[in-house]
């Protein structure tokens, strides 16, 4: 089964503004990527084109904040958060409006624009600003719940969405527990904290492994920030080897998170994803993936050798 | 309670009192934005005293609403915030400490400041959002943002200019504070930006241009911006730098700079003779 996390975007956007007047939409010309598109059809009065401008819509959506509106403003993750950092920083985190940031096509998964498009860098530029939440689904059913929570979070929040069809990996029918990693699967001998799309990549590492007689515990790490310290320093407490996977630079992302989590912690960390490096063009999201070591086969050989 | 609004000769002995307010926050030998907080401190005191929507209760509802995009001048926004009672007057002496409520810039948590600026070109956008969000809710509220001639520099201000006329903001009045200098010398030199009014206009706006220190022209513009319909209004205020004290008019080094103790004695007799010639 597969989701699409920008589908269940312009779908639940579209919901969450019948169920709340307060919702509005701001888009900068990518609507019909974003598909924030859905919204602007449903709503054209609470749905405002700001042109090929980030740094204004940022800045005006704080406006809108500061007005008793709950703004989703949505655009390519590069776009939405290096773009206008400093909009981010100082009109909408400093005061700690309720402006919900969606940045769409994040990672390497607009693989045919090339390294103009993929964000490698969003995940860090957005977790070192103080009162920002930053959240990562792991696939369309997480997004879903974490969009139905976003209003109801007070404050700013960066939602990291893939554009592609992602393989389920959560339980759908689960709720959702805000600001918590999530066990996916158990296993005794090392711990791999993944988000987004490389979940789904660890749990095919986990299954690999399993036939040799390792067992690999995979984590969800859907809520970047504010990050489960305890539940991270609880499930890397009693294994081997601790691994990461991000589809984001090695820098500043993820691993560096969960190893603030542990920097007291006696047990070896390997991160996992974008060595340092902008992307490329590709004409498939695999093909960049694994020029990238995005994969379970990458997962496997690492955990292993870590475990040796 | 909506606070009552001065008449224009009681705005006139307003401005001086706003300006020694500006003087109480920067003793001789502490650094502030005096040249910046001086030009606007007419425009800021009309805006605040004589024509805006404000009440007792910083947060009403149906406040009209004043953002400072030139941050740095936040001086002039306190002179006059603490004139409508917003905070007590003791604040002023603890500008900028540790220990103050009054940040070197703007900030939420001082009552009557309305959005985070002082990163030039910001905010515009904030107020075209605000602009916007009261009009959703059928609000008559207004939204005035205060601008330099060097904040035009930013390239974001011209996003909100293309933005706030193509959506036809007529609750928006942006006022340019034209005093010809920056931060580092004059805007001339620094980087010319001509035909100020012309631009407003191409961008859809409707522009005035008057004397930045004529009361009268001040609330006349105010009021022609308020009239205006199916556009917002951008007034080019042509004031000088540091305005009142002579040696700081039109000086770039008394963008942010301490005044020494006979300039700032200078300063304080010259509002007194002002005050005199006043009575």
């Amino acid at each position: 089964m597969t989701s699409n996390q920008r589908k269940v975007y312009g779908d639940v956007l579209v919901q969450l503004g019948k169920e709340n007047q307060k919702i509005v939409a701001l888009e900068a010309d990518l609507g019909k990527s974003t598909m924030s598109n859905l919204f602007g059809a449903a709503y054209p009065e609470r749905y405002f084109q700001m042109g090929i401008a980030e740094a204004n819509m940022i800045s005006a959506a704080a406006g809108l904040a500061l007005t008793g509106y709950i703004p989703f403003v949505s655009t390519f993750a590069v776009f939405a958060s290096g773009r206008p950092y400093d909009q981010i920083r100082s009109s909408v985190c400093i005061p700690k409006l309720n402006v919900k940031i969606c940045g769409s096509s994040a990672g390497l998964s607009d693989f045919g624009d090339g390294k103009t498009h993929q964000s490698i860098d969003d995940i860090a530029i957005m977790r070192v600003l103080p009162n920002m939440t930053v959240l990562s689904p792991a696939d369309g059913a997480e997004a879903e719940k974490m969009m139905r929570l976003m209003p109801e979070i007070e404050g700013p929040v960066y939602l990291r969405l893939n554009r592609n069809d992602l393989p389920v990996v959560t339980d759908v029918d689960g709720a959702y527990e805000f600001g918590k990693a999530q066990l996916i699967r158990d296993g005794g001998d090392a711990v791999i904290f993944a988000t987004g799309v490389m979940v789904a990549r660890a749990l095919e590492a986990a299954e690999a492994l399993s036939a040799e007689g390792i067992a690999l515990r995979v984590v969800n790490v859907s809520t970047i920030k504010p990050l489960d310290r305890e539940g991270v320093r609880k499930y890397a407490s009693d294994v081997k080897a601790v691994m990461t996977a991000e589809e984001h630079s090695v820098i500043g992302g993820l691993g560096s998170a969960i190893c603030e989590a542990l920097s007291e912690a006696r047990v070896p960390v390997r991160i996992m994803g974008i060595q340092d490096a902008f992307g490329r063009s590709a004409a498939a999201y695999d093909e960049l993936m694994a020029k990238y070591g995005l994969t379970a086969d990458a997962i496997v050989s690492n955990v292993r050798d870590l475990l040796k | 309670m909506e606070i009552k609004r001065l008449n224009a000769s009681e705005l006139k002995r307003m401005t001086l009192r706003v300006r020694s307010n500006i003087l109480d926050m920067i003793p001789a030998g502490k650094v502030g934005h005096l040249g910046g907080s001086s030009s606007i401190a007419d425009v800021a005191t009309v805006l605040y005293m004589g024509h805006m929507r404000v009440f007792d209760d910083p947060k009403d509802p149906a406040r009209d609403r004043l953002i400072f995009s030139k941050g740095h001048a936040v001086l002039a926004q306190y002179a006059c915030l603490v004139e409508l009672g917003y905070f007590d007057r003791e604040e002023l002496h603890h500008v900028k400490t540790l220990t103050g409520l009054l940040q070197g810039h703007p900030d939420m948590s001082i009552p009557g400041i309305e959005a985070v600026t002082g990163s030039l070109g910001q905010g515009l956008s904030v107020s075209l959002g605000m602009a916007l969000g009261l009009k959703l809710d059928h609000s008559d509220s207004r939204v005035f943002c205060v601008l330099g001639d060097g904040e035009l520099d930013e390239g974001q201000v011209w996003e909100a200019a293309m933005a706030a006329g193509a959506y036809g903001m007529d609750n928006l009045c942006a006022i340019i504070d034209a005093n010809k200098v920056q931060a580092t010398d004059t805007v001339q030199k620094v980087l010319p930006n001509p035909d100020l009014a012309a631009k407003w206009s191409a961008f859809g706006w409707h522009a005035i241009e008057i004397d930045g220190h004529d009361i009268d022209q001040i609330l006349a513009a105010l009021e022609q911006a308020r009239s205006t319909k199916g556009k917002p209004t951008a007034i080019i205020a042509n004031t000088v730098k540091g305005k009142c004290f002579a040696f700081a008019e039109g000086k770039a080094q008394y963008h942010n700079a301490a005044m020494t103790e006979e300039e700032y004695r200078e300063a304080r007799e010259t509002l007194e003779r002002m005050g005199r010639e006043l009575a």
